[in-house]
């Protein structure tokens, strides 16, 4: 990508009819912004891009992350000691755009709070931001929010998990914009050995309450683990693995190199049992 | 008052069955009081806050269950709790005649006992075999691996390494109780650490585990069950101030944390108009100096651990850290009733500093040879306040939620009793 991307929802519509018209998944990868330090976390967000990932999550660090394992718990409260504030996150999304990539924020509800609803969906996409996952609001609480980021035009993108019934995926799916998340198991953020089974039952429940693109994420580090994943969703989101190597001694050389091996994980899925309309 | 299920009492005294069946302030549907409250946590466990809500809704009205909780709360827990007249206190003071409800005498040595019982049976009737619980004092947690031990449940209580430090006694008690006990080190490493950590536990194992939430907080239904299940405290209460002074006292008092032996006690006297309800929040070194629990007199609304609530947080909705003599206060967040009753100016919410506790603490051990836990201690320094004004006409009920044995490291600490001139250091606190 050369020019920069406007922060609409449109962003993230267009990013899954081009996808999809390629028959692969979507590459989207998670850092909080302020990781290991501000400058370095612009500096590992731009080797995502380069290494092939079509979506950042910048990640906005907050003091009791309650959906997240040690890994990216450590790297927030880095973060955060590091002095990270709203208006860094805000810029590193600008960053993350102005380099031509696409982004959309992670962030727990209590900041966004505090920051003001409205002012925060205008203000993100102002910074080319194209959408906000709230993992810890749930639709029934988020009609405000809805307004807010419709009136700014970006997406409001909701969870479901393996325990949501059918009529909560119906419910979640039908107030997101952009892309659906579904987290592969019952849990917190972290890498695992195997693709949970609940992974694929979800996002085939999914598929029955939406057209949406459904993003699988949780637990991902291998492109083998990409692949499989992009055999039957939309995208495949991986935070911890690249936190990991953030903090570590390869740095953004390495965080680039994982984005290469997972991007081709997400082209080398075998999706000849999927129905997907694009 | 008598549960529609079983004989009176003998002694006309309500049972903990009557605090269920419901009351003209639940939450809305959504679990509402007023603005505060609802649901404010990850979609993963909406499912599993539905299933308890359901079964809650089942129990409060099944003969079975409450008759075994009214069972076990008489002849396991010792209820009901006693009301004590403190003469000496009273006449110290120089003000109103102050009685103490005596939930430290409950079997655990605080009204966390109360919750506990019902919601393991709760547990017992939606068929898991696990229990997990946060604790800050240890009070709640050894109240949890308590009933687990009695019904035969697997129990891991998450507890701030901070606070497994300064409450070493508790810990050795849940240990021996069975428990796994883990400490928590991430963030200040108190309890709402233990809370987010048992979260995230509670959103791994949801479907094998049930989540002894051990404050009237969280999210909806936790703020009603817990407040129902603690409502003995003034339903008691109410009737045994009527029953020896022949009216209602002036004001009632207890120290609030997450807030539930304080909703427990102030929800009987909410239709009394002429019933002052005072919470005492944790004041720490002071107001002013930034260091305190006080999260109703010193905090702003938000969200946190599943509900729209008062909280201690910085400009961009980061959740600062509390202090706290008393781990079973030390916590940024209130329930959301609380934040209500606050709101609609039903209830003040008043802050007493480490100093003021450590004050009321060595007097009412001087003056009625009670030796309260130090979270009821912030009740007594703002109890002994409100007797001085309202006078000698009046009358002060103060919840006493649990008894000192697991602060007597803080206390000697505090006095030097490990000094030659520790003991007098203490009665100093009496003059
Ligand atoms: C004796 C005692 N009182 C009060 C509290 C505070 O909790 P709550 O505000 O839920 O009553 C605790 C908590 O550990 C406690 O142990």
């Amino acid at each position: 990508m050369s020019e920069r991307a406007p922060g609409s929802t449109s962003v993230l519509d267009d990013l899954f009819a081009v996808t999809r018209g390629e028959g692969r998944a979507a590459l989207v990868g998670y850092l909080p912004a302020g990781y290991p330090d501000i400058p370095g976390s612009q500096a590992v967000m731009r080797a995502m891009l380069d290494g092939g990932c079509d979506l950042i999550e910048v990640g906005l660090p907050f003091s009791d992350p309650v959906l997240d394992g040690q890994v990216i718990q450590a790297a927030q409260q880095r973060a955060l000691a590091a002095g990270t504030r709203i208006a860094d996150v805000l810029r590193t999304v600008e960053s993350v755009t102005s380099a031509g990539g696409r982004a959309v924020v992670m962030t727990y509800f209590n900041p966004v709070l505090a920051y003001g609803p409205e002012r925060f969906a205008r203000d993100l996409a102002a910074a080319g931001g194209s959408g906000v996952i709230t993992p810890d609001l749930i639709v029934d609480e988020a009609q405000f929010w809805l307004d807010a980021t419709e009136g700014a035009g970006i997406a409001p993108i909701f969870l479901v998990a393996p325990s949501s019934p059918m009529d909560r995926i119906v419910l979640t799916a039908g107030a997101s914009r952009g892309f659906l998340y579904a987290a592969s198991t019952m849990g917190v953020t972290g890498t695992r050995d195997q693709v949970a089974s609940s992974a694929p039952e979800l996002v085939s429940r999914c598929r029955q309450a939406t057209d949406l693109p459904v993003a699988v994420g949780l637990g991902v580090r291998t492109a083998d683990q990409a692949a499989e994943i992009a055999g039957y969703a939309d995208a495949v989101i991986v935070g911890s693995a690249f936190v990991a190597l953030a903090g570590g001694p390869g740095g953004a050389a390495a965080v680039a190199g994982l984005a290469a091996e997972l991007a081709t994980g997400v082209r080398s899925a075998d999706r000849t049992h999927q129905e997907t309309s694009a | 008052m008598t549960a529609p299920h079983g004989r009176p009492r003998p002694d006309g005294l309500p049972r903990p069955s009557d605090g269920l069946t419901g009351t003209s302030h639940d939450p809305d549907a959504r679990g509402y009081f007023g603005s505060m409250g609802g649901r404010w946590l990850p979609e993963a466990l909406v499912a599993a806050l539905d299933e308890i809500a359901d079964a809650y809704d089942k129990a409060r009205f099944d003969p079975e269950f409450l008759t075994e909780l009214d069972r076990l709360a008489e002849t396991y827990a010792g209820r009901p709790s006693p009301l004590s007249e403190a003469a000496r206190l009273t006449e110290h003071v120089g003000g109103a005649r102050i009685l103490l409800k005596r939930e430290d005498l409950n079997h655990t040595g605080s009204h966390k006992i109360n919750n506990v019982l019902g919601q393991a049976l709760l547990t017992r009737k939606m068929g898991k075999r696990r229990v997990i619980a946060e604790t800050g004092a240890g009070q709640h947690g050894v109240a949890t691996a308590t009933a687990a031990a009695l019904l035969g449940l697997d129990c891991t209580i998450y507890m701030g390494s901070v606070d497994t430090r300064r409450q070493a006694l508790n810990v050795a008690r849940m240990k021996l109780l069975g428990a796994t006990v883990v400490a928590v080190d991430s963030g200040s490493a108190t309890l709402k650490d233990a809370i987010n950590e048992a979260f995230r536990d509670w959103v791994t194992n949801v479907a094998s585990t049930s989540y002894i939430f051990g404050t009237a907080a969280g999210p909806h239904p936790f703020p009603m069950i817990v407040r129902d299940l603690q409502r003995i405290i003034g339903l008691e209460a109410r009737q045994q101030v009527l029953e020896l002074t022949g009216r209602l006292p002036d004001a009632v008092v207890a120290c609030v944390g997450g807030g539930s032996n304080a909703i427990g006690t102030f929800h009987a006297f909410l239709d009394d108009p002429g019933v002052r309800l005072v919470g005492a929040e944790a004041g720490g070194d002071g107001m002013e100096t930034g260091r305190h629990a006080s999260t109703i007199s010193g905090g702003s609304v938000g969200v946190l651990h599943g509900a729209r609530s008062y909280l201690l947080q910085d400009d961009e909705g980061q959740i600062t850290e509390s202090h706290s003599i008393s781990a079973g206060l030390d916590y940024p967040g209130v329930g959301p009733e609380h934040s209500h009753l606050a709101e609609i100016g039903r209830a003040e919410y008043v802050s007493v500093t480490d100093a003021e506790a450590m004050d009321a603490f060595a007097l009412l051990t001087r003056t009625e040879g009670i030796i309260p836990a130090i979270e009821s201690a912030h009740a007594v320094a703002a109890a002994v306040k409100a007797a001085a004004e309202i006078g000698p006409a009046g009358i002060v009920l103060i919840n006493i939620s649990g008894r000192g044995d697991k602060d007597m490291e803080t206390a000697m600490e505090w006095f030097g009793l490990d000094r030659p001139d520790g003991v007098s250091a203490a009665a100093t606190a009496t003059k």
